[in-house]
């Protein structure tokens, strides 16, 4: 019988692996052609799906001056739109010309999209959820605690959908309305998402804040401890493991959440320059363009949805470590 | 000569409709050893734990009577059930420390462990507590031991090692009174015997009352006995007198071993 639940164990242990090493490897081989012809500059090239002329870059160069006298760098905006212009005589042209043109894919926007509105959300929830936690589990009485508590416990129970609709229709037109520039934007999206994240940080924070042992306390408090000291001292420090395990399991869901950051942020493939300009991530990107993607451009979603399982599983392991080395 | 005097102090805890001290009237003298006796459940801990109103860190409880806690510089006693305010209770919890049945080393250093309450007490002198953390540990038999190591965790020592650090905790921040509510109990006869030890040395220098369910314990270490039974203060003696020479029926059951 031990030996049944021994193997049974053991072959669960290991399917865990090769259910890992089997996703990672399924990503690699349908990212491979996007790997392939992008490399590594896919990390830092800005433009998605780009039309460029392949070969004769020169005439690309007379096409530019004959068209467009202007075309300075200054004015990006004003090139794209010639661009496009441009792309569409040289369909014309292609023809005539057999100027070859490629699509090429930049995964830079979604990259960038993706930590940027988790470091938002993080910096928002953290000091939130924090001071949450220790209002329930030190400075609330009994009762209060416990209402509050389950409140915060159904609203880590929401669907990320009706999270996004509430943040679109109520929450995107107040940020505007403060912050200026557009409704959906990497703010929204990454304050959206620190309100879905902040409530299992707290319960999280907050279970295992209970955790310490009353003694330790009254030991600190029989010292002269004040409420503040022995929070700070004692409290945090001891359910510092659990606190670390909650920002760990906070950003691996900031980092994956499709739907709500659908809704708000923008999804454009446009480099952000400001935190109220609207843009695109990882997953958004992904869930948007699965639909009409072939080829190149498919790959170039997996190579997208490879960099994100790195990034979350970098994240992930950083964040292990760092609390590992410092439990000791 | 006292240096708290309990007086018809009574104890109902929070939702409970009996008191779990009845009228209690005990002195602590100064610069001796008492000790607390009785069955287990008879109040000892409550007791203790009114004389530095560690009871007030949860809401409900009742007091009734007096604990009056010798002012060293007045010379004077004042009633502490009467204090209010977060600086007063910081102030008689300087004075009167306690240690605990389990070690509670916290979650840092061996000398963050030791000047922790004088840090918060606002010393921040390097050397001050650098002196005053070498001394506490001095005084509490764990210097030998530790000197090499104060910047590892205190989680690392053993039991023993780490109920003298507790010591040494309460020591540092330069008690009248320390509050020992069984502080032997989860330690091996070794560690037991130097705790014991120290716990005598310690009586130089502050008043002790101390909560023990061991009997060799008390008649070996204390100067005057109380023995509790339900609540109430059944005998209050010279320790040789309890246990030599019992007034109370109920005292000589429970030191011969007929009950308890
Ligand atoms: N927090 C509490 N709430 C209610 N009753 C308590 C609490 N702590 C102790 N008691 C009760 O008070 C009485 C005395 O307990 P205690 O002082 O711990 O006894 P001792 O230390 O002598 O073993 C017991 O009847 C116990 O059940
Ligand atoms: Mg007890």
């Amino acid at each position: 019988m031990e030996k049944i639940f021994q193997k049974l164990s053991l072959t669960s242990a290991t399917l865990v692996f090769v259910l890992l090493i089997g996703i990672f490897l399924t990503l690699y081989s349908a990212a491979k052609p996007a790997i392939d012809e992008f490399g590594f500059d896919f990390i830092t090239n800005p433009d998605w799906n780009k039309e460029v002329v392949l070969e004769n870059l020169d005439d690309e160069a007379i096409i530019d001056e004959d068209d467009v006298a202007i075309a300075d760098e200054d004015d990006a905006e004003i090139a794209d739109e010639d661009d496009v212009i441009l792309d569409e005589d040289e369909m014309l042209l292609d023809d005539e010309d057999e100027t070859a043109t490629k699509t090429i894919y930049g995964g830079l926007v979604p990259i960038v999209g993706t930590l940027l509105t988790t470091l938002i959300a993080l910096a928002f929830a953290l000091p939130i959820a924090m001071g949450i936690a220790v209002f329930l589990a030190e400075i609330a009485p009994k009762n209060i605690s416990y209402v509050v508590g389950i409140a915060i416990e159904l609203l880590a129970a929401i669907p990320s959908i009706i999270f996004g609709m509430w943040g679109l229709y109520y929450f995107a037109p107040i940020i505007s309305d403060l912050f200026g520039g557009y409704q959906v934007s990497l703010l929204t999206a990454g304050l959206v998402l620190g309100v879905m994240i902040l409530p299992f940080m707290a319960a999280i924070t907050r279970d295992s804040m209970n955790t310490t042992p009353a003694v330790l306390k009254e030991s600190a408090y029989a010292l002269g401890a004040t409420k503040f000291e022995v929070i700070k001292d004692i409290i945090f420090p001891y359910s510092k493991v659990g606190i670390i395990g909650s920002i760990i399991l906070a950003l691996g869901r900031a980092l994956g959440e499709t739907m709500a950051v659908a809704f708000l942020i923008g999804s454009v493939f446009v480099l952000p320059q400001k935190i109220t300009d609207p843009t695109i991530s990882i997953p958004v990107a992904m869930a948007n363009n699965f639909g009409e993607a072939s080829g190149l451009g498919e790959s170039a979603l997996f190579y997208l949805a490879l960099i994100l399982f790195i990034i979350s599983f970098a994240v992930i392991s950083l964040a292990k470590f760092y609390f590992l080395k410092k439990a000791k | 000569m006292s240096v708290m005097k309990i007086k018809k102090f009574s104890f109902t805890y929070a939702g409970v409709d009996h008191p779990s001290l009845k009228s209690i009237t005990l002195p602590i003298e100064k610069n001796k050893i008492t000790a607390l006796i009785g069955p287990s459940g008879c109040g000892k801990s409550t007791l203790l734990r009114s004389m530095n109103r560690i009871h007030d860190l949860y809401p409900g409880n009742k007091y009734d009577g007096k604990i009056e806690l010798l002012n060293e510089e007045t010379g004077k006693f004042e009633n502490i059930l009467e204090i209010k305010k977060e600086n007063e209770f910081i102030k008689l919890r300087q004075k009167v420390g306690m240690i605990f049945q389990k070690p509670t080393p916290f979650p840092m250093s061996i000398f963050d462990n030791v000047a922790y309450g004088l840090r918060i007490a606002g010393i921040k002198n390097k050397t001050e507590l650098k002196d005053r953390v070498e001394t506490a540990l001095k005084g509490s038999a764990l210097w030998k031991e530790v000197h090499d190591r104060l910047d590892k965790s205190a989680m690392g020592l053993s039991g023993g090692q780490q109920q003298r650090l507790c010591i040494a905790r309460a020591v540092a921040v330069k008690p009248e009174v320390l509050l020992f509510d069984e502080p032997t109990s989860a330690l091996d006869p070794i560690s037991t015997g130097a705790i014991e030890e120290l716990i005598v040395e310690l009586k130089n220098d502050v008043s002790i009352a101390i909560v023990t369910h061991n009997m060799q314990q008390a008649s070996r270490i204390s100067d005057y006995t109380a023995f509790m039974y339900l609540g109430d203060l059944i005998e209050y003696d010279k320790t040789e007198n309890i246990f030599l020479n019992p007034k109370e029926k109920q005292t000589e059951d429970y030191i011969t071993g007929r009950f308890g």
